[in-house]
């Protein structure tokens, strides 16, 4: 489903941010990508959804070799991953609803469409009863609900989450961790950029470890490795 | 692109409007001034071009021919000059017309002594009106080559400023037109990259969704539009009402001038004014935006 080879990235001020890095997720896999800051996280999750471009090196996702993809097919390819961040990133003037059937809107999917998927994406997320609430009126955890409703509902293969559980109280980043998990058994690809360090050692997935641009270590059922 | 799409690009670009209230009220305002100037602009050029052509229209080359050129020669004199491209009309004055208009005009009541002679008798004459008077010197110049032709009588002053008149106005109108359409232009174009700026988040959002570029451009597009548009229809109102006062007030209190100064009607006026202003309100919105849009949403 998604493939490194060879892949650097050195921003203009020259250091690289990411060097040699490769790796190979399979489809319906669960990963999680763990680092401290400066690892190098931030620059992957930007190649895979085509935010940049590597200075070397090859990356497949989803069949779409990225560094060869034009410009305008990239929109097509931005439909086959999701993607969730640690600040939600929902807009503020709508409510639930509005904000899980944007994502379907933007990419023109018929209204008739987008009035069967959207409930049944709140459903999935258990906020089918506050469709109508305003994002601001909702905890952390349900704000998260949506985005990942949002980032869901175009039903795409893969599933990003970038700190998914960094704004939010033990007992909520493990329920959100719990949806990742139910999505990911429904066969969504599923990789998780975090710090928590409690739900990748309790979770017992793959886990891969980045350093100074490196992968130092790729595990399945790893742990959580300190950096020193 | 489905129509329910476009539905929601136009409701997106409509409610970008609200969203951004003070903006987008200063700039509907601005563009409303723009647009109100141009269009007085315009009243005012339209009516003194008017007046100038109605003044061009009364300018005449009158043409005397031979003593005792035969009638048939003098009636194929003027389809020659009926056939000519710049003359609009060609009247013929018989010596007894030219005696009673020259009576009318300068003699009045003392022409009574005069009873049974007409003094201007073999002056009968043609008036040649003209479409274009700039064309007069050529006509001039041909009519002296004319057999027949004993003297041409023309109006060079007066012909050379009203033409001079019409491009200067022409000109000016010109160059204040394109200052205020630029200002506007900048206008829609700062208006367009405030929403921008506001609803950036919103736009990466769409962009990591994988919307395509006219999905993300178009409200913005619209909401650009539709501040012309909005803002070139309120003005409009304002001038037609304007007009009508001030039609109103010249007829009543200058009639005096109503010789000099002819005034286009408010329905001829504005069968011009409305389009024009809407089609440039539409415009200014149009390029406005799409300027910023495509300075600012490299997708």
């Amino acid at each position: 489903m998604i493939t490194m080879e060879s892949v650097s990235k050195s921003y203009s001020t020259g250091v690289p941010a990411l060097n040699d890095v490769s790796l190979h997720i399979k489809k319906g896999e669960f990963v999680f990508i763990v680092g401290d800051s400066g690892s190098g996280k931030s620059t992957l999750i930007k190649l895979l959804l085509r935010e940049l471009t590597p200075t070397s090196g090859r990356i497949i996702v989803n069949n779409y070799d990225l560094s060869r993809l034009r410009r305008r097919k990239v929109a097509k390819f931005r439909r086959n991953v999701g993607v969730v961040f640690q600040d939600f990133r929902l807009l503020k003037d709508r409510n639930v609803y509005e904000n899980v059937a944007f994502a379907q809107r933007v990419i023109e999917v018929p209204t008739r469409q987008i009035r069967k998927n959207v409930p049944a994406m709140l459903s999935l997320v258990g906020l089918a009863g506050k469709y109508k609430a305003k994002t601001w009126q909702l905890s952390g955890g349900e704000q998260q609900r949506v985005a990942l409703a949002r980032a869901l509902v175009n039903n795409p293969p893969i599933l990003l989450a970038d700190e998914p559980t960094g704004n939010l109280d033990p007992r909520n980043s493990w329920e959100i961790m719990k949806l990742l998990e139910e999505i990911n058994r429904r066969g969504t690809t599923v990789l998780v950029v975090t710090h928590n360090r409690e739900i990748v050692n309790a979770m017992r997935k793959r886990v891969i470890t980045m350093r100074k641009g490196i992968i130092i270590s790729d595990e399945e059922k790893g742990e959580y490795i300190d950096e020193d | 692109m489905r129509i329910s799409t476009l539905w929601y690009t136009f409701k997106q670009g409509f409610k970008n409007i609200f969203r951004n209230k003070v903006f987008s009220l200063a700039t509907i305002a601005t563009i409303s001034s723009c647009i109100f100037l141009f269009g007085l602009f315009y009243c005012l050029v339209i009516n003194v071009q008017y007046s100038v052509k109605a003044a061009q229209s009364g300018v005449a080359v009158t043409v005397f021919f031979d003593e005792g050129l035969s009638d048939d020669k003098i009636q194929q004199i003027g389809s020659q000059i009926q056939s000519r491209e710049e003359v609009s009309e060609v009247k013929f004055v018989s010596s007894a017309e030219a005696w009673d208009s020259f009576k009318e005009d300068y003699l009045g009541e003392y022409a009574d002594g005069y009873e049974g002679d007409n003094p201007l008798e073999g002056s009968e004459n043609y008036e040649i009106y003209l479409k274009d008077v700039s064309k007069q010197p050529e006509l001039v110049e041909w009519l002296n080559s004319v057999p027949g032709i004993r003297e041409v009588n023309r109006s060079d002053i007066t012909a050379e400023v009203l033409t001079n008149v019409n491009t200067l106005i022409s000109y000016v109108s010109l160059a204040i037109i394109g200052i205020l359409l630029l200002v506007s232009v900048f206008l829609i174009s700062n208006t367009v990259a405030m929403g921008i700026s506001v609803r950036r988040e919103e736009i990466g959002i769409m962009r990591l969704i994988g919307a395509k570029d006219f999905v993300v451009r178009s409200p913005f597009v619209i909401e650009g539009i539709l501040i012309g548009l909005i803002g070139s229809a309120l003005p409009l109102v304002a001038i037609y009402y304007l007009y009508k006062l001030m039609m109103e007030y010249a007829n009543a209190n200058f009639a005096v001038l109503s010789d000099m100064l002819k005034f286009m009607s408010v329905q001829e006026l504005f069968r011009n004014l409305i389009p024009i202003s809407l089609i440039l309100g539409v415009g200014i919105g149009f390029l406005g935006s799409l300027i910023t849009v495509r300075r600012h949403l490299k997708v």
